[in-house]
């Protein structure tokens, strides 16, 4: 690997100060400092929720810093917007790309500042030129700048956001999970660009949570946890291990209920359960008081079994029994009437029905229970809303109050309320403190507790360590679609979980 | 602190729902006034029987409205339901010409009705197709399969008793066509306001997603909606048929955009989730209201449907501009 | 975006092919660059409106009173032309892209700046822009007799062979594709139609470019208002009844999908060549007209089943091979 620049005896191009970013109930970030330097790698390390995404939208000019000061060069800058940034040089490739799938590989690279001819009218056969030289530039002459860009491969729609970060001589370049989606091949054609990149003296920030990558592409490192800095520094200086601890730390202020699990018959067993693309041969068992985590990093394909379970999506293999009777969910309604349920990560647009009051949300899959022949019985709907409702300790004014006025931990509540008012065997909890403040994270998390000291049996997928390690009887880790190994949580140590869900050897 | 402490309301009471009474007050008085300029404008309004006539004019469209009502809520929208009218009433018309007698005739027209909404419902939540344009298709397929079977002919020769549906009263003054309408109108706001599929098709509107992630059927939610209206079609096809006498291929023409309107002036979201029957009964009162006064002034109905147009504009405007501006003149 | 794009307009190009071969079997005279010519004449105002249409619903809208907003400005220029038969006929055409224009902005202020879903508004001035006309021209009808000969000849003159009324079509589809993929604006209507999120983030105003959108439709309307009452020598107020189905029917037989951004200039051209097909071939072969509606309403939910069928999301990889 080739360097122009000398690692040490560099100036960043581009530096956050002491930035920080609240939203109600969470803070983002605390007092943050970042440098990026020019020819350069910055791997940005951290669990999910440590501030990652945040930073980043702060980067690109999406969000404002509510305190901190961003600097380009030597000077301090305001960016007005992801416009303004993108003017001032930095762009951000992310895992979902951002651009328009029906334009052309050509128009996306110019969108906006498309080149134009004495009429003002957009030159067409200049923007194909340019477009053609910039992709050869960076070595991916062999996309076709009149592809349309949806029918490109996800690699390619990686290298025709970078051409559009080429084509404004962009500065700072953002790399959000880029290799998420991408073949070993592909991955390694990732790599030369950028190497092209850096020949270039383009800063890059690569966020990433595969060590393997970052210790082989990576200048220097920053790890982020619970929205603050923890450790930074050349990667030349220090080992995986290292950045594991700091990435892990130790929890303080997180109470887990003590209880004790007192494990009963199997409530549930998945056997083969596979899915073209997605998950394959997952296979566990669950018992009736039992938490089993999932573990895994982001895109290890949790959420897609659980769905899977819950019959939103249908496996081609595999085989699914519950308390000893083989199931066949062909959807959520079968699910729920075998007495598995789902509270999904997207509380908003699939947890909630804004719009409507909260007793309506806690009673829409119970309306059988509540009505009568079909006819609403309201008096019945409240009753058994309020049951629930203040059972989780509910904070509202009234149960006819819009959910959409409530906080994520509210609303969180009702969504769980909601599930436990159809008395299910087992519940299903994806990533369920995700976002909402500790007081309800706590909540949540003692509720759980009494959940399966009534029998039920629970299923946490979960991204943080201390909840997975605080909660959980068993942990399963999950890495690209598969599960890797299940441990008992008996003196399990974090790291031994980041490691697996990694693919990090001892 | 938990909620009983603050709050067990055993009957809704919240913003959430007063807001919408206030639509339906505002509903309410546009009718009020409009009825009173009606009277004042014209010596033949505040008759009886004219009152009674003033019920032809929307009841037909009422029906399918109370219908479109739950789909347009649910998300989905039919603009077929006029020709759907136009097909039942021509295969009424054929039935006629081999003298099958005015029970079969009824038969045909809610059964055809009911197919055309079963094959509506079929394409958009079998094979999950946008439902406005495969509804401008079927549009254009059910009045089609009309004209192929009529032409420019006309069907007459309908038995007496048919034309009680539509031209028959049931006691004194009332139609047999607006009793028909109230009774549906309550069935339908007992469906939609007091019915667990009625709350479902709330969610599906609010939130399709939530809604199936909870555990809801949206794909047979919807396919009963569609046959729905599908029904209230060929219900409403019976009593235009039953009213006019005759049936043309171009029966009904404008009937959807009609209903759609009175829909929308109702209250009801045309982008679904929010509405209320009561609304929409409120608007098919007011248009008819609007219709008949001016007809009684001899405007012609290009001009009324000047007003109509507007009246819907202005009603979904105000809203808007009032909670945009409307800090303006509290300020 | 050059030229056609690849499957769905190819097919649709196709069908329309194997239709007219199959009529010209049968019927050797179909195929005549004549007759050919004269379908296209007769269906040059469909393309027209199609093409005003098409640039609104990619904006994810629909303007649904295009019809009656033709028949308001074709009756304004008719009985400007009955009083002033002196007016060139240029300046009547400009009159009347001017008026249309006004009626679609009012369309896209309600749009923009109050923020009523298309369908709604259209749904009411679709009334209102066809009650105006009774106001203005009184119940009258405004016949061939008032009408100046050059006002009626304009469109029927030929010019190298072709009538003005099909270089007309011709002149205006070309501007639309200039328009569309040249122009930035022309990019903007995409974008604002696939992804207003993006657009906005690219800086895109997307309530404006919907209204230009509603703008670009009324003038297209009002150009198609004086064309349509020219060819049929009357001006009422039943001209173009029901017409807007047509229209937006040629725009989806055409594979404009009605989500937005999604269709192309070929395609709304080749969706309405398709309706004018199928309407002049079948008096040819001896069907009766009747059967008209039947079959282009056949035609768009084939169509729109044909062109749901190609849209496949492509999921996220998570799964490895043999890790």
């Amino acid at each position: 690997m080739q360097q122009h620049f000398p690692i040490d005896a560099a100036t960043p191009c581009l530096a956050l100060v002491g930035v920080s970013k609240s939203f109600p109930g969470v803070r983002a970030l605390q007092g943050v400092s970042l440098q990026l330097y020019p020819g350069q790698v910055t791997a940005l390390i951290g669990e999910n929720g440590a501030g990652k995404s945040t930073l980043v939208k702060i980067l690109t000019g999406i969000y404002q810093p509510d305190e901190g000061v961003i600097q380009v060069g030597e000077v301090p800058v305001h960016l007005q917007g992801a416009q303004d940034a993108f003017r001032r040089g930095i762009t951000a490739i992310h895992q979902e790309t951002v651009l328009f799938d029906d334009l052309s590989v050509a128009e996306n690279i110019y969108l906006g500042h498309a080149p134009r001819n004495r009429l003002g009218l957009v030159d067409w056969r200049a923007l194909r030129l340019q477009a053609q030289k910039v992709l050869a530039r960076m070595n991916a002459g062999h996309i076709d700048a009149d592809a349309r860009l949806k029918d490109l491969s996800i690699a390619n729609k990686h290298l025709v956001a970078v051409a559009r970060a080429m084509s404004i001589d962009a500065k700072i370049v953002v790399l959000d999970e880029p290799t998420a989606a991408l073949s070993a091949k592909e991955i390694g054609e990732l790599y030369q660009l950028i190497e092209f990149l850096k020949k270039e003296g383009k800063a890059i920030l690569f966020i990433s949570h595969k060590f393997d990558e970052i210790f082989r592409i990576a200048d220097r490192y920053s790890v982020f946890r619970d929205g603050a800095l923890v450790g930074q520094g050349l990667i030349k200086d220090t080992t995986q291990n290292e950045i594991v601890k700091l990435m892990v730390g130790r929890a303080v202020g997180q109470v887990f209920p003590k209880r004790q699990a007192k494990l009963g018959d199997f409530a549930l067993k998945v056997s083969g359960l596979s899915y073209a693309r997605e998950f394959a041969d997952i296979s566990f068992d669950l018992r009736k008081g039992e938490i089993l985590g999932f573990y895994g990093l982001v895109g290890a394909g949790r959420s897609e079994v659980m769905q899977a379970l819950f019959g939103l999506t249908r496996p081609d293999a595999g085989q699914i029994e519950l308390d000893g009777v083989a199931i066949e969910a062909r959807s959520p309604e079968d699910a729920v009437a075998a007495g598995l349920v789902y509270v999904p990560e997207d509380r908003g647009n699939q947890g909630i029905v804004a719009g409507l009051p909260i007793f309506m949300n806690v009673t829409l899959p119970s309306l059988a229970r509540t009505s009568k022949s079909g006819v609403l019985r309201l008096r019945e709907e409240f009753e058994l809303a309020r049951r629930y409702c203040e059972r989780l300790d509910l904070r509202a004014s009234s149960l006819s109050q819009d959910v959409a006025t409530l906080s994520g931990g509210n609303q969180q509540k009702i969504v769980i309320a909601k599930w436990l008012a159809t008395s299910p065997k087992i519940i299903i909890l994806d990533e369920p403190t995700k976002g909402i403040d500790i007081g309800s994270k706590a909540a949540v998390h003692e509720f759980m507790s009494e959940l399966v000291a009534e029998g039920l049996s629970v299923i946490m997928v979960s991204s943080e360590l201390p909840e997975v390690l605080g909660m959980s009887d068993r942990v399963a880790v999950m890495r690209s679609g598969r599960i890797v190994e299940i441990f008992e949580n008996k003196n399990l140590a974090a790291e031994t979980l980041v490691r697996a869900a990694a693919g990090i050897g001892a | 602190m938990s909620v009983s402490a603050r709050h067990t309301p055993d009957r809704l009471d919240s913003g959430w729902r007063s807001r919408f009474l206030t639509w339906e007050w505002l509903l309410l008085v546009i009718a009020v006034a409009i009825f009173v300029a009606n009277s004042l404008a014209s010596p033949y309004f505040l008759d009886a029987y004219s009152l009674s006539d003033l019920t032809f004019n929307f009841c037909e469209k009422g029906l399918i409205a109370l219908a479109m009502a739950l789909l347009i809520i649910s998300g989905e929208i039919d603009l077929s339901v006029a020709a759907n009218m136009a097909l039942c009433s021509t295969l009424m018309g054929f039935a006629v010409q081999f003298g099958w007698g005015t029970p079969n005739l009824v038969l045909i027209a809610i059964v055809v009705g009911t197919l055309c909404g079963v094959f509506n419902g079929a394409l958009v939540t079998g094979l999950g197709l946008p439902s406005i344009v495969v509804t401008i298709g079927t549009m254009s397929l059910f009045r089609g399969i009309s004209f192929i079977i009529l032409g420019d002919q006309v069907y007459k020769g309908y038995p007496d008793n048919f034309g009680f549906f539509g031209q028959g009263y049931v006691w004194w003054v009332i139609s047999f066509e607006f009793a028909l309408f109230l009774v549906a109108a309550l069935i339908f706001w007992f469906l939609l306001h007091r019915t667990s599929f009625g709350r479902r098709v709330f969610a599906i509107g609010n939130n399709q997603t939530t809604a199936l992630y909870s555990g809801v059927n949206v794909r047979r939610t919807k396919f009963i909606l569609f046959c729905l209206t599908g029904l209230m079609s060929g219900v409403a096809s019976v009593l235009l048929t039953s009213r006019l006498g005759s049936t043309r291929p171009s029966l009904a023409q404008g009937f959807e955009l009609e209903a759609i309107t009175m829909v929308v002036l109702g209250g009801v979201a045309i982008t679904g989730g929010a509405g209320s029957i009561t609304g929409v009964v409120l608007a098919a009162f007011i248009m008819g209201l609007v219709t008949f006064g001016l007809g009684l002034l001899n405007v012609p109905g290009i001009v009324m449907s000047i007003f109509i147009g507007f009246l819907l504009i202005v009603t979904i405007a105000l809203p808007i501009v009032w909670r945009r501006w409307g800090w303006l003149l509290k300020s | 975006m050059g030229g056609l794009r690849k499957s769905r307009e190819t097919w649709l190009g196709l069908a329309i092919l194997l239709l007219i071969g199959l009529i010209t079997l049968r019927f050797p005279s179909f195929a005549a660059p004549s007759n050919l010519g004269e379908i296209f004449n007769d269906t040059a105002i469909l393309i027209i409106l199609a093409m005003g249409q098409m640039v609104v619903i990619l904006t994810r809208s629909i303007d649904l009173s295009m019809a009656a907003n033709l028949c308001f400005t074709g009756m304004a220029v008719a009985m400007l032309n009955a009083a002033h038969p002196g007016i060139p006929i240029i300046v009547l055409i400009g009159i009347a892209i001017v008026i249309g224009l006004a009626l679609g902005a009012f369309n896209g202020v309600l749009v923009w700046k109050v923020g009523i879903p298309p369908i709604v508004v259209t749904l009411g001035t679709l009334t209102i822009f066809r009650g105006a006309t009774f106001v203005l021209s009184g119940g009258k009808w405004v016949n061939a007799d008032q009408m100046s000969p050059a006002f009626i000849s304009f469109q029927r003159d030929i010019l190298l062979g072709i009538p003005v009324l099909s270089w007309l079509a011709i002149l205006t589809v070309f501007g639309f594709f200039i328009f569309l993929s040249r122009s930035s604006l022309g990019r903007f209507i995409y974008a604002s139609g696939v992804n207003p999120t993006a657009s906005v983030y690219a800086g895109i105003n997307v309530g404006r470019t919907k209204f230009i959108a509603f703008c670009i439709s009324g003038a297209v309307s009002g150009l198609a208002g004086y064309l349509w009452i020219s060819r049929y020598v009357i001006a009422s107020v039943e001209v173009a009844n029901g017409f807007e189905l047509n229209i937006i029917a040629a725009c989806v037989i055409g594979g404009i999908s009605i989500a937005g951004g999604i269709g192309s200039v070929a395609g709304a051209v080749l969706g309405a060549l398709f309706l004018g097909i199928i309407g002049n071939a079948l008096p040819v072969i001896n069907v009766s007209p009747f059967w008209q509606m039947a079959i282009s309403g056949t035609a768009i939910l084939l169509a729109i089943v044909l062109n749901a069928r190609g849209e496949r999301k492509k999921g996220r990889i998570i799964l490895k091979e043999a890790a």
